[in-house]
């Protein structure tokens, strides 16, 4: 009777145990979707997340002579800059490298350290819109009243004009929102890095 | 008390003070849950009271702060989700039936069950506190930043609400684990998964859930915490996060939710419909894989709640195919409900009237439902009040007349007294009247536009608001007359007999005395002659 019950317990404590284990592993994907999210959204395009890319296109065996409209916007929140594209839309041919500028201006009387966030809509056309350089990917440092011209180097991927849910789109809008940089700490970083950056993207 | 003869075991039988809080035995933790919930009820039906007066008639009469009326949206919600329908129908008559229908002497860890119940006491504690400290929380139970954040609820009120979701979560994942290792490890001989009882099955099904669908809530709870605190930035778009990424984690756990709610009250109506009707039910199998179906479907739909944040087109075309496919399984009980009637005797006792009246009271919600899974329908309703009516229908109509009928029906074996039928019937009545003049009008106001989560609305839709106001003071003259049938059954019913139902009523619990003395199946019942099927 005793061991019986012995064994009992002893298969309910280990019933227990892989219970509390499916918790402790619902509770770790809980936390592996930040990462995933991010992941996924950056491979599928999904919700407007625009590619990125290490180098150009192909020059373009598959460009038509279909045009695209690029639109540019710029928003700020909650930072102490000015943020404006510098031109309001491109025609550009699917295939073909370009590059867009912005110009942010620090309009504060301090050092402010912005990062942005960006997205294309209509958002089904995220997985074709390709970066091959932003200043979206780093942070940028902007001393008091320096005004900073940012380059974006993309291409629109030809293949959106036979995927039968993107070959209806001829105009799309890029777009990005400033941020300041939570919590920055009191550095007396210089922008040379950026601006000879931004100069070899020009010359390139 | 009244177990001293049944009770002459070598066990104790603690008494006073000690018997209650320190207790571990199923029973008196099941009635402790059903004390809590009821508490809680007060809070939860008291804010919703409050907010039908206020808009009982366009303009401001009570509630002149907004904030305030966010508050009781929030406060309501959270109170009735996670510490009415969560411990009356989980903790109180799962505590309660589980061990007794599968022929077990008691739940596999008696002291853990003790702890599940004391963290859901200090979880109440914490959410009431969320209602009156620092301004309280405006955030509705969704909880969604930017809202929750720290730049828009500076004050206590939302760390308050997470840490109680937080404690709250813990004693229902030790609740779940110590339901699943029961069912599983403890039946009676012979009581096979497929002879088990639809109400155990339930509780089965709702176990995993909740054990699948917490932690992610709990995750998800801990980062917005840290947000708010500790300067972390996960749903900040400034620091590199997504506020999309809460309403994701909210609704891979908070759909499940909904099922983990409605799933027990589905158990409990299948033995009253079985019981009332004098038949076996019908498509046992069927059924219990119906819950199980509506399950493992329930965690792959979260994103129907999401419609309007912007998913691509494709993406809705899966979610709304997919929630549509849960019209399936609830097809399945609902029919096999109504089959296990077809030609049965029939007795209309007032549980019976209060499992009618779930039936009916969800096949609107469900409807409902699948007008609101479509996502091209949703973008004009979302966040109106015809999802207000939608999910009161299924939840508060469905979940509560499912605690409704299982008090009735139960009442006898867990206070050895029963109660009076002929108030019991008035109590359906018109609570059934009351509930539906509260909400079937809001389905209109809803299509007409109207928005949820505001304390006021322009003279257009002065007339149904008040229709369904006075459908509130109806439903609230109900739920006092129960106040007042629960106290004078308890003192002053009838005895009732081990088996107050007859030849209909097949399962184990109605095999003891009642009372359920405090002790039941040291020697475990066995089973394995008898026919199968409940």
């Amino acid at each position: 009777m005793t061991t019986s019950v012995d064994a009992k317990s002893k298969q309910n404590l280990k019933t227990a145990g892989l219970l509390f284990g499916l918790v402790g592993g619902m509770i770790g994907l809980s936390f592996a979707a930040v990462p995933l999210y991010k992941l996924f959204c950056q491979v599928t395009g999904y919700a407007g997340t625009p590619r990125t890319v290490a180098v150009a296109p192909a020059p373009g065996a598959k460009a038509g002579a279909d045009l695209i409209h690029v639109r540019f916007d710029a928003n700020i929140n909650g930072i102490d800059w000015q943020f404006k594209a510098l031109q309001t839309e491109m025609v550009v041919k699917p295939g073909e490298q370009v590059l867009a500028f912005y110009r942010a201006t620090n309009t504060s009387d301090k050092a402010i350290i912005g990062t942005s966030t960006f997205n294309v809509s209509p958002a089904k056309i995220g997985g074709y819109f390709a970066k091959i350089d932003c200043f979206c990917f780093t942070e940028q440092t902007l001393l008091p009243g320096e005004s900073i011209d940012m380059p974006v180097s993309f291409y629109v991927d030809p293949d959106m004009l036979t995927d039968i849910s993107t070959r209806d789109v001829r105009a799309l809008t890029l777009s990005y929102t400033f941020f300041e940089v939570p919590d920055q700490p009191e550095t007396e970083q210089t922008v040379s890095g950026i601006e000879s950056q931004a100069d070899a993207d020009v010359s390139g | 008390m009244a177990y001293g003869a049944a009770a002459a075991h070598d066990d104790h039988t603690p008494t006073g003070w000690r018997r209650w809080v320190y207790s571990t035995n199923h029973k008196d933790i099941g009635t402790l849950y059903f004390i809590a919930a009821i508490f809680a009820s007060i809070f939860g039906g008291g804010m919703s009271w409050l907010m039908r007066l206020e808009l009982a008639q366009p303009g401001i009469q009570y509630i002149a702060d907004p904030h305030f009326y966010n508050v009781l949206v929030t406060g309501h919600g959270l109170i009735m989700v996670f510490f009415v329908v969560m411990p009356a129908l989980i903790g109180g008559f799962g505590n309660w039936f589980v061990p007794l229908m599968i022929g077990a002497p008691d739940m596999a860890f008696p002291r853990m069950n003790n702890v599940s119940f004391w963290l859901l006491a200090v979880a109440i504690v914490l959410a009431l506190c969320a209602a009156f400290v620092g301004g309280g929380a405006a955030t509705g139970w969704t909880v969604y930043p930017p809202l929750s954040n720290a730049t828009f609820h500076p004050g206590m009120a939302v760390d308050f609400a997470i840490l109680a979701l937080h404690v709250a979560g813990a004693s229902s994942i030790l609740g779940a684990i110590n339901f699943i290792v029961t069912i599983f490890n403890m039946r009676a001989p012979g009581m096979t998964l497929h002879r088990m009882p639809l109400f155990a099955w339930s509780m089965l099904v709702t176990a995993f859930l909740l054990l699948l669908a917490l932690p992610v809530l709990a995750g998800a709870l801990t980062m917005l915490l840290t947000d708010r605190n500790f300067g972390t930035h996960f749903f900040d778009p400034a620091g590199g996060g997504d506020p999309i990424l809460w309403q994701h984690l909210f609704w891979f756990f908070g759909h499940p939710e909904v099922y983990i709610m409605i799933l027990p009250a589905f158990g409990i109506i299948s033995h009253i419909v079985s019981t009332f009707s004098k038949k076996p039910i019908f498509g046992y199998l069927g059924m219990a894989y119906a819950m199980v179906a509506i399950g493992v479907v329930g965690f792959v739909v979260w994103a129907h709640h999401m419609y309007s944040v912007g998913l691509d087109v494709n993406t809705r075309a899966y979610f709304v195919a997919a929630t549509m496919v849960i019209a399936v399984p609830t097809g399945v009980k609902i029919f096999s409900w109504i089959a296990t009637m077809w030609g049965g005797s029939i007795s209309f006792k007032t549980p019976m009237l209060w499992a009618f009246g779930f039936i009916f009271l969800f096949v609107v919600g469900g409807v409902t439902g699948v007008v609101l899974a479509n996502a091209g329908v949703d973008m004009a309703f979302h966040d109106t009040y015809y999802v207000v009516a939608h999910f009161h229908y299924v939840l508060s109509l469905g979940a509560v007349f499912g605690m409704f009928a299982g008090w009735y029906y139960w009442i006898g074996k867990m206070c050895g007294r029963q109660y009076n039928e002929f108030l019991g019937k008035v109590h359906f009545y018109i609570t059934f009247i009351g509930v539906n003049l509260v909400f079937f009008p809001q389905h209109f106001l809803g299509m007409a536009g109207m928005p949820r989560r505001y304390h006021d609305y322009p003279d257009v839709y002065a007339g149904w608001n008040m229709v369904s106001s006075v459908g509130v003071a109806i439903t609230a003259v109900g739920t006092l007359l129960w106040f007042y049938i629960a106290i004078s059954t308890i003192r002053s019913g009838r005895l009732c007999e081990a088996n107050p139902w007859g030849e209909g009523a097949t399962t184990l619990e109605w095999t003891v005395p009642s009372p359920a003395p405090f002790h039941t199946f040291e020697d475990l019942p066995d089973i394995s002659k008898q026919k199968a099927g409940h």
